[in-house]
């Protein structure tokens, strides 16, 4: 078969790494949902409650992975629907540096979050 | 022998009618990604009330005084529109997180042939879970 039908590009890091974000978020974002709905009703969420769960380190350091990889998922994501629809030239290097800048500010913003509610802050 | 195919331009919506069950995978992918990440910066946000909290801010909720975290969630939480955009998002990311692993076999090379088929039975299941869901996200709130 001459055609390639698969996206992979050999030696890819941004596709590389969409892949093992997708991995790591399918099973934690199957987790989160089933905690805090199902486990945790959502309406019955507490200050006291999110500040027992992320005194586990291990729930913690899973939830700041899960926004880093989530976040990077998701940017990514949307800079190659864009790149894809044919985005290119400047608007593209413009959309790329709004995009990481968004991606950054989204990723100290939870992290603040997580460790006040950790009660390192 | 090696064959070439002029796909055209797939990202021409316009075409919608022509499109197969691998392109309206490649669609509703695109729109649940968009809607997740959207989401995301949402979901930080009211989290956020957090830092409000620990800094000893209150709020009133149903005649009661809570601290600021548990005010904006719950408060969020008993309303009727907010669960259902929920339900709305559970739908949307289970499709994303099945139409995912579906990629992921695509991107390995495993089921090539039944593509099509697995898109359908991403649909599928998702309408399942999603319904299943609607009692445990709807419990407790009125209209």
């Amino acid at each position: 078969m001459a055609e390639r039908y698969s996206s992979f590009t050999p030696g890819g890091t941004a596709w590389f790494l969409q892949r093992v974000t997708a991995a790591f978020l399918i099973v934690v974002l199957a987790f989160h949902f089933f905690l805090l709905h199902f486990v945790n009703h959502a309406s019955e969420i507490t200050f006291a409650g999110t500040q027992a769960r992320m005194e586990d380190v291990g729930y913690f350091l899973t939830m700041v992975l899960f926004l880093i990889a989530g976040a990077f998922h998701g940017v990514n994501g949307v800079y190659n629907a864009l790149v894809n629809q044919g985005l290119s030239g400047t608007p593209k290097k413009v959309v790329l540096a709004v995009l990481v800048i968004a991606a950054g500010l989204l990723i100290v913003q939870g992290v603040w979050v997580a460790l006040v509610m950790r009660g390192m802050i | 022998m090696s064959q070439s195919y002029n796909r055209g331009l797939i990202e021409d919506f316009g075409r919608w009618k022509e499109f197969s069950a691998g392109m309206w995978a490649w669609i509703f992918h695109k729109f649940t990604g968009w809607m997740l990440i959207g989401y995301l910066f949402t979901h930080i946000a009211v989290l956020s009330s957090a830092i409000a909290a620990a800094d000893g801010q209150t709020m009133m909720l149903a005649g009661e005084q809570v601290d600021a975290y548990t005010g904006t969630l719950q408060g969020l939480e008993s309303l009727f529109i907010v669960r259902v955009l929920e339900v709305g998002l559970l739908a949307v990311a289970v499709f994303h997180i099945l139409n995912g692993v579906r990629l992921l076999m695509v991107d390995l090379g495993v089921g090539l042939t039944a593509q099509d088929k697995s898109f359908y039975a991403s649909l599928v299941l998702t309408g399942v879970i999603t319904v299943a869901s609607v009692p445990t996200f709807m419990a407790g709130v009125g209209l």
